[in-house]
C-alpha cells in the first residue's frame, strides 16, 4: 500500500503523518488525526456533512485526497470556537434551536462562516443558495436560516 | 390557547416549561465533540464489510467463503449459517408487529436473495481495502428469478413470488394458494352502502405513492465486540439500545444478560433507526475472532437496503351533503412491505379517516411484499399514506360543493366524544382548534398571483406512551443528574431536564442529563412514536417526585417534625405552616450536603407504562406557484398549526413542525425509489435522490395550540409524527388550486406536472 508524506496545518497547528494515496482528507481527519467532528453523510459531496475549509475555500472534505492537502492550511468545526469562547454562529445555533439531531451542524457551522466572512449581509435567498450544498433532514432549515441571518446581524453590530 | 412570542405560557405557576432553554448537549454539537455513531473507536478494532446482492430475486445456489478466509488480514466472515434458523411469530414492538424470522433473513439472506442490495455476507479485516478485497473472493452461485416491483403487479395472481408459505392472512378461508399478500385488514362503522345513497356529492380517486427514504444524513453506523466469555457490548446509532439488545440477543441466541448496548449520538432516524442492520453483524463477526468490529454503512447502502416507507395503490371514496356534512367515506389501501412482510398498513387504515366524526365508514388494505428493501418506521409510518388521498379527496368533495376547505373539515371534524372507526372515543383532543387557528392565520388570506395556488390538509396520528424508566440522582452539592434509556433525536434531553427541574424547583442549568447504556438504567422502550416527551418524561417527573418525597423526608428528620408537616416550594423545604414549628428553609444543597447523616444518598426512580398517550392533529396551509413552462412547482409560504398538547420546549416542538413538513414537501415533489426493468435502484444517492435543501424552502411557519392531555402532567401530547401526515395532500390541493389538475400520483415532479399541463389545459 503506497503511502505519501503529507504535512498540513490544521486549526492552526503543525500536522504530518503518512497518508494512504487513495485516503480523503476526511478519512486523514478523522481516521488519522481523530478530529471527528467533520462527519461523512455520503462520501460523493453531496450532503456538505464534511464541510472544511482548505486555504479559505469551502470543500467536502470527502472529495479531496489527503495527499493533495500538502502545505495546505485546514480549518474544521473543532477549530471554531476561540479557546472557551463560542463563534457566534455557534452561539445563536443554540439559542435559536438550529440544530436537532446535530450531525449536519459542523458542516453548517463551517459553511456559514465560510459566508458570513465575505459576504457579512446576505439576503435570505444567499444565505439558502450558499447553504444548499448542506443537507438537514430534521430542521426543514428554518432555524437554520435564521440563526445565519441573525448572526450576521449580530456581527455587524445591529441591535436585535 | 396559543404560546406568546417567546413561546412561555405567563400566569400558570410554571417556572421552566414552556421556556426556550439552552439544550444540554447543544455545546457538544456545535463543536463537533459529540460522538456520533461511525466516531466510536476502541483499541483492536477491525472494520466489517457487508456483500450484496446484485440481483432483485435470486436462488442462492451456494456460497463459498474459503478464498475470502484465507486472504490475509480477513478475521472473519459469517453468511445466514452462522445464524440460528428462528420460526415464524410475531411480537408486538411498538407501533409495530415483528416476525424474527424475517428479520434474520433481512439481516442476511437465507436460501434467496429478495432485493437489490439484500446482506449476502459479512467480512471482518484488518482495513477496508482487505475486507473490499475479501468481499470480491466470496463465491455466490445465484439462479436468478423473475422479481415484482410494483405493488398492484405484485398482487396479481400469476406474480412471482416471494414466499411460497406466504398464505393471506385476515381472508376467510384461508386461501389454499400462497401469494404475495401476506395480510387484509379491515376497520369500519356503520352501513357504508347506504351512507353513500344518503350523499349528493360523491368523489372517487386512486392515487399512487412512491416508496421514500428517511433521509437521516448519518449512515448507519455500530461496533460490537464479543469477549471470551461470551459477554458482549454494541456501540451504535439507534433509536433503541433496549430494542437492539433485543432483536440481536434474539437473532444470534444469546441470552440478554449477555448483550450490553451503548447508543451513540444519532444523526436523524424518522423511524429508520428502529431496526437492526449491521449490529447483529458486527457482533456475530467479533463472536468469530473476538476482536472489537466496526461496520459502517455507505450512502449507498443506506438507499439500498436500509427502510424506505411503503410505496402505495390508494384508493378513497367520500360522499357529502350538499349542506357539507360526510356521509359516507371508502378507502382500499394497499402498501408494499418490501421483501417481507410488515407494512404500515395497520395505522395506515386506522389513521385514515381519523380526523373525521364519521358515522359510515369503511377502510381495506392489504400488506403486499415485492422485490424491494424492508419498509421500516417513517414519522407516522402508514398515515401519510392514507391521509394524502383523503386530504385530496375531502378538498374536492369541498370544492364540489362549494364550501371554504377549512370550514367544511370543520362541519365534519373529530371532537372529544367522536368515535373514531379505529375502535375508541377521542378524549379532549384539538384538531377544531387548528382549524380554527389556521383559518384565522393571516397566511389563510393573503392574495396569490397568477398560476399560485393555495392548499390546506389535516393530519392524525395516535402518538404512543409505554415503558420508560428513569432515574434522578442528587449530587452532594444539590445539582442533579437525570438518567434515562431513550437516545436524543432532536431535543429531548432538553425536554427532560425541564421537567425535572420544574419538579425539582431548581434551576435547570443545576440538572444534567444522561442517556444510558442498558445495563445502567431500567428497560426503555425506543424513541419512536412521539413518545419520549410524554412517557420517558413522565418517568422522570415520577423519579424527580420520588426525589421530592425524600428530601421533605430528610427534612422532617433534620427538624424532628412529621414529614406531613414539610412542603416543598421553589426547591426548598419549609415548613408547611406556623404549626408545623418555626425553621429556616433548607435548600436542596443543605438536605443534600447532609444526605450522609440523614439516611444516606438521595435518588429517586420511576419504571412505568405509560398510559393515556394523547391523539394530536394538525392542519396545514401550502402556497405554491407553478412554472408551466418546467412544470416545476415551488413553495411560496407554508404554515403549519399543530396541537402539541403542552409544549415543554416550544424551539424543539416548533422544529420537529417544521422539519416533518419539509420531508413531506420533499415527499410531495421529488423523492421517489427508481427502479431499473432488472430490479435494481438506479437512484442510490443524494444526488438523484434529491431531498430538500435550504435553496427550495420557505421559511415554515409553526403555530403550536395547546390542548392539554389530561393524562399527562404537564399535558404533553407528543409532537414528531403529526407534521408528516399534512403536507403531501396540503401540496398537491396547492397545486390543483394553481392548475386546475389533480395530480394524484406523487412524486409531483416537473416532468409528470409538464405532461399534465400539456394534456391538460
Amino acid at each position: 500500500m503506497v503511502k505519501t508524506h503529507v504535512t498540513m496545518t490544521v486549526n492552526g497547528e503543525a500536522a504530518e503523518l503518512l497518508c494512504d494515496t487513495r485516503a480523503t482528507l476526511l478519512d486523514v481527519l478523522r481516521d488519522e488525526l481523530d478530529l471527528t467532528g467533520s462527519k461523512e453523510g455520503c462520501s460523493s459531496g453531496d450532503c456538505g456533512a464534511c464541510s472544511v475549509m482548505l486555504d479559505d475555500r469551502l470543500v467536502c472534505s470527502c472529495l479531496v485526497l489527503g495527499a493533495e492537502a500538502e502545505g495546505c492550511a485546514i480549518e474544521t468545526i473543532e477549530g471554531m470556537a476561540d479557546d472557551d469562547r463560542l463563534h457566534p454562529l455557534q452561539q445563536t445555533f443554540l439559542e435559536e434551536a438550529a440544530l436537532q439531531c446535530g450531525i449536519c451542524t459542523p458542516g453548517f457551522l463551517v459553511a456559514a462562516k465560510a459566508l458570513l466572512d465575505r459576504h457579512p449581509d446576505p439576503t435570505e435567498t444567499e444565505v439558502r443558495y450558499w447553504l444548499a450544498g448542506n443537507l438537514c433532514r430534521c430542521t426543514g432549515y428554518d432555524k437554520i436560516v435564521r440563526a445565519v441571518m441573525l448572526t450576521a446581524a449580530d456581527m455587524r453590530g445591529e441591535p436585535r | 390557547m396559543t404560546t406568546n412570542g417567546n413561546g412561555s405560557t405567563q400566569g400558570n405557576g410554571l417556572k421552566w416549561v414552556g421556556k426556550r432553554t439552552i439544550r444540554p448537549d447543544g455545546v457538544d454539537k456545535v463543536t463537533g465533540r459529540a460522538q456520533f455513531g461511525a466516531d466510536f473507536t476502541l483499541p483492536g478494532m477491525i472494520v466489517g464489510q457487508v456483500l450484496r446482492s446484485p440481483h432483485a430475486h435470486a436462488n442462492i445456489r451456494s456460497i463459498k467463503t474459503d478464498k475470502a478466509e484465507a486472504l490475509p488480514g480477513v478475521k472473519a466472515v459469517v453468511t445466514s449459517a452462522d445464524f440460528p434458523e428462528l420460526p415464524s411469530t410475531f411480537e408486538a414492538a411498538g407501533e409495530v408487529m415483528l416476525n424474527f424470522r424475517d428479520m434474520s433473513c433481512n439481516v442476511l439472506a437465507r436460501k434467496k436473495v429478495l432485493y437489490h442490495g439484500h446482506a449476502v455476507a459479512a467480512v471482518a479485516a484488518t482495513s477496508v481495502a482487505v475486507a473490499d478485497q475479501a468481499l470480491a473472493l466470496i463465491e455466490v452461485d445465484y439462479e436468478i428469478l423473475p422479481h415484482v416491483i410494483d405493488v398492484i403487479e405484485a398482487m396479481a395472481p400469476d406474480a412471482p413470488l416471494l414466499h411460497d408459505d406466504m398464505f393471506t392472512i385476515g381472508v376467510e378461508p384461508t386461501p389454499d394458494k400462497p401469494s404475495n399478500i401476506a395480510k387484509r385488514v379491515e376497520y369500519g362503522l356503520g352501513d357504508i352502502e347506504a351512507g353513500f345513497k344518503a350523499a349528493d356529492v360523491v368523489v372517487e380517486r386512486e392515487f399512487t405513492t412512491k416508496a421514500v427514504h428517511q433521509g437521516y444524513i448519518e449512515p448507519h453506523a455500530a461496533v460490537a465486540t464479543a469477549s471470551e466469555d461470551g459477554q458482549c457490548h454494541i456501540w451504535c446509532s439507534t433509536q433503541g439500545q433496549f430494542v437492539v439488545r433485543a432483536y440481536v440477543s434474539k437473532l444470534l441466541g444469546l441470552e440478554i444478560s449477555q448483550l450490553r448496548v451503548t447508543p451513540s449520538e444519532i444523526g436523524g432516524g424518522f423511524g429508520g433507526k428502529t431496526v437492526v442492520y449491521l449490529e447483529p453483524l458486527a457482533l456475530a463477526l467479533s463472536l468469530k475472532c473476538h476482536r472489537p468490529v466496526k461496520m459502517v454503512m455507505s450512502r449507498e447502502e443506506v438507499f439500498q437496503a436500509s427502510g424506505p416507507t411503503s410505496g402505495a395503490h390508494v384508493w378513497v371514496k367520500v360522499g357529502a351533503t350538499k349542506d357539507g356534512r360526510i356521509t359516507a367515506a371508502e378507502a382500499v389501501l394497499k402498501y408494499q412491505a418490501g421483501a417481507v412482510q410488515g407494512s404500515p398498513i395497520m395505522p395506515g387504515c386506522m389513521c385514515a379517516f381519523a380526523p373525521y366524526d364519521l358515522e359510515n365508514v369503511k377502510v381495506v388494505g392489504f400488506d403486499v411484499v415485492s422485490n424491494r428493501p424492508k419498509v421500516a418506521a417513517y414519522r407516522a409510518p402508514g398515515a401519510p399514506i392514507s391521509e394524502f388521498g383523503v386530504e385530496c379527496v375531502i378538498d374536492e368533495v369541498a370544492n364540489k360543493i362549494g364550501m371554504d376547505a377549512i370550514a367544511f373539515r370543520e362541519k365534519n371534524a373529530a371532537r372529544e366524544g367522536t368515535h373514531a372507526a379505529y375502535g375508541p372515543r377521542f378524549g379532549p383532543v384539538g384538531y377544531t382548534e387548528t382549524l380554527r387557528v389556521a383559518k384565522e392565520h393571516p397566511h389563510y388570506h393573503a392574495p396569490l398571483g397568477p398560476n399560485q395556488g393555495r392548499g390546506v390538509a389535516s393530519g392524525f396520528w395516535f402518538n404512543i406512551g409505554g415503558d420508560s424508566s428513569a432515574a434522578l440522582h442528587i449530587n452532594e452539592d444539590g445539582t442533579a443528574t437525570v438518567i434515562s434509556g431513550c437516545p436524543d433525536i432532536g431535543g429531548s434531553r432538553a425536554s427532560l431536564v425541564i421537567m425535572a427541574a420544574e419538579i425539582l424547583g431548581i434551576d435547570v442549568d443545576r440538572v444534567r442529563p444522561i442517556i444510558a447504556d442498558t445495563s445502567s438504567i431500567g428497560y426503555s422502550f425506543l424513541t419512536g412514536g412521539s413518545r419520549v416527551t410524554f412517557a420517558t418524561g413522565m418517568a422522570v417527573i415520577q423519579a424527580a417526585e420520588d426525589v421530592v418525597r425524600q428530601l421533605r423526608e430528610r427534612a422532617a428528620m433534620i427538624w424532628e417534625i412529621d414529614v406531613e408537616a414539610v412542603v416543598w416550594e421553589n426547591g426548598e423545604a419549609r415548613p408547611s405552616g406556623s404549626n408545623a414549628g418555626e425553621f429556616d428553609p433548607l435548600s436542596l444543597g443543605d438536605i443534600a450536603a447532609k444526605a450522609g447523616k440523614t439516611g444516606g444518598p438521595i435518588n429517586g426512580h420511576a419504571s412505568l407504562n405509560a398510559q393515556g398517550a394523547g391523539p394530536a392533529f394538525g392542519t396545514h396551509i401550502c402556497d405554491v406557484e407553478v412554472d408551466k413552462e418546467t412544470g416545476r412547482v415551488t413553495v411560496l409560504r407554508y404554515t403549519a398549526v399543530q396541537d402539541a398538547g403542552k409544549a415543554i420546549h416550544p424551539s424543539y416542538v416548533e422544529g420537529q413542525i417544521q422539519g416533518g413538513a419539509v420531508q413531506g414537501i420533499g415527499w410531495a415533489l421529488n423523492e421517489e425509489y427508481i427502479y431499473d426493468e432488472k430490479g435494481r435502484l438506479e437512484n442510490a444517492g443524494f444526488l438523484d435522490y434529491r431531498i430538500p435543501v435550504a435553496s427550495d424552502m420557505p421559511m415554515i411557519d409553526a403555530v403550536i395550540v395547546e390542548v392539554p392531555n389530561p393524562k399527562h402532567p404537564f399535558g404533553v401530547r407528543g409532537v414528531g409524527e403529526v407534521p408528516l401526515c399534512p403536507p403531501m395532500a396540503a401540496v398537491a390541493n396547492a397545486v390543483a388550486a394553481a392548475t386546475g389538475l389533480r395530480m394524484a400520483d406523487l412524486p409531483i415532479s416537473p416532468p409528470k406536472l409538464l405532461e399534465a399541463i400539456d394534456n391538460g389545459l
